[in-house]
């Protein structure tokens, strides 16, 4: 019966490894804050650990700059599969607005296959509790992108499809 | 020292149950915070103020023919500082209270794209982009390398995950 309540309560208890790439600290931060008894992360089982090889996920603040690189791709490869990897903070999702200094790689997914993407800047408690609703399955993703056009004779915009940026 | 562990624990005890119950039930920001930048595609009148503002030039400018315009905001990188909504001229960006912008398909969730109709000048044909071909490059706003080479270009490799 124990082994039973084990195999129940363990497999959804992500284990984090909390990874500073260049960051201010703004994510930082508010990733400590997610931890504190308010937010109370630990209730879905996230638990921060101090070793990438105990961890089952990366969380990823910063820009990724060019020095970190190398030490990014082996924390990568130190975490043991299978493993998922979240960016938090818009500087990890899409460079912010350093994604075009001489230094900066420019978001984490230039480097690592991103899983989950949570922009902001910093992101919200809020935000990331549920960023890690929906690697949980608790919550649905609500955004979306958007493609609208004008018309010459009519008030509204109408939806248009265009190719994606991203190949 | 038993009667103190007592009172510890009946002092812990009143304040009861502090944890927020936010992912399963609604918990909205307050005050002045500012989310998702909205766009009333309807009102855009194509200025590319909004372009010029920018810290994080997120907004790029295609003069797709004379009268299509296409702006693009590639919102992965916004930073939220509405200053695109402080501009605007008719009150078309509007910072909403939206926060949860957490996604698993990637940076395209994050992209919004408009197409202004723009009407042509009688007497000039272009009051809508600065007058001279050089002002138009000193313009943070009016550049479209972004979308003309899909996205940003790494010259690293990424990790392929199995």
């Amino acid at each position: 019966m124990f082994k039973k309540l084990c195999e129940k309560s363990f497999p959804k208890s992500l284990w984090v490894y909390h990874c500073n790439v260049g960051a201010c600290n703004g994510c930082d931060i508010e990733v400590i804050d997610v931890l504190t008894p308010y937010y109370d992360a630990e209730r879905f089982g996230i638990k921060l650990v101090a070793s990438p090889r105990h961890a089952d996920v990366l969380l990823v603040c910063g820009p990724v700059t060019r020095q970190v690189v190398p030490a990014l791709k082996r924390l990568y490869e130190a975490v043991p599969d299978p493993k998922l990897v979240i960016a938090i903070g818009s500087c990890a999702v899409g460079g912010g607005i350093w994604f075009d200094s001489y230094n900066i790689v420019g978001g984490a997914d230039t480097i690592l296959p991103v899983d989950y993407y949570i922009p902001g800047c910093p992101p919200r408690p809020e935000a990331i509790l549920h960023g890690v609703a929906v690697a949980l399955g608790l919550a649905e993703k609500e955004i979306e992108s958007v493609h609208l056009k004008q018309l010459l004779d009519r008030p509204e915009s109408v939806p248009v499809e265009v190719e994606s940026l991203y190949s | 020292m038993i009667t103190s562990k007592l009172k510890e624990a009946i002092l812990s005890l009143r304040p009861g149950r502090v944890t927020l119950k936010y992912p399963f039930a609604p918990h909205d920001p307050e005050g002045d915070f500012r989310g998702y930048p909205e766009l009333d595609t309807d009102k855009c009148i194509g200025c590319g103020a909004c372009a010029a503002v920018c810290p994080a030039r997120l907004i790029m400018i295609q003069d797709i023919d004379q009268n299509t315009r296409r702006m693009v905001r590639l919102l992965e990188r916004c930073i939220f500082c509405g200053r695109c909504a402080d501009v605007c001229p008719e009150d078309a960006i509007t910072m909403t209270k939206h926060f949860e912008l957490s996604t698993d398909s990637g940076r395209e969730d994050m992209v919004a794209e408009c197409e202004v109709f723009m009407a042509t000048c009688q007497r000039c044909t272009r009051c809508y982009e600065p007058a001279n071909p050089l002002d138009k490059i000193m313009e943070p706003g009016f550049r479209d390398d972004e979308i003309k080479r899909g996205g940003q270009d790494s010259p690293y490799e990424p990790i392929q995950s199995d």
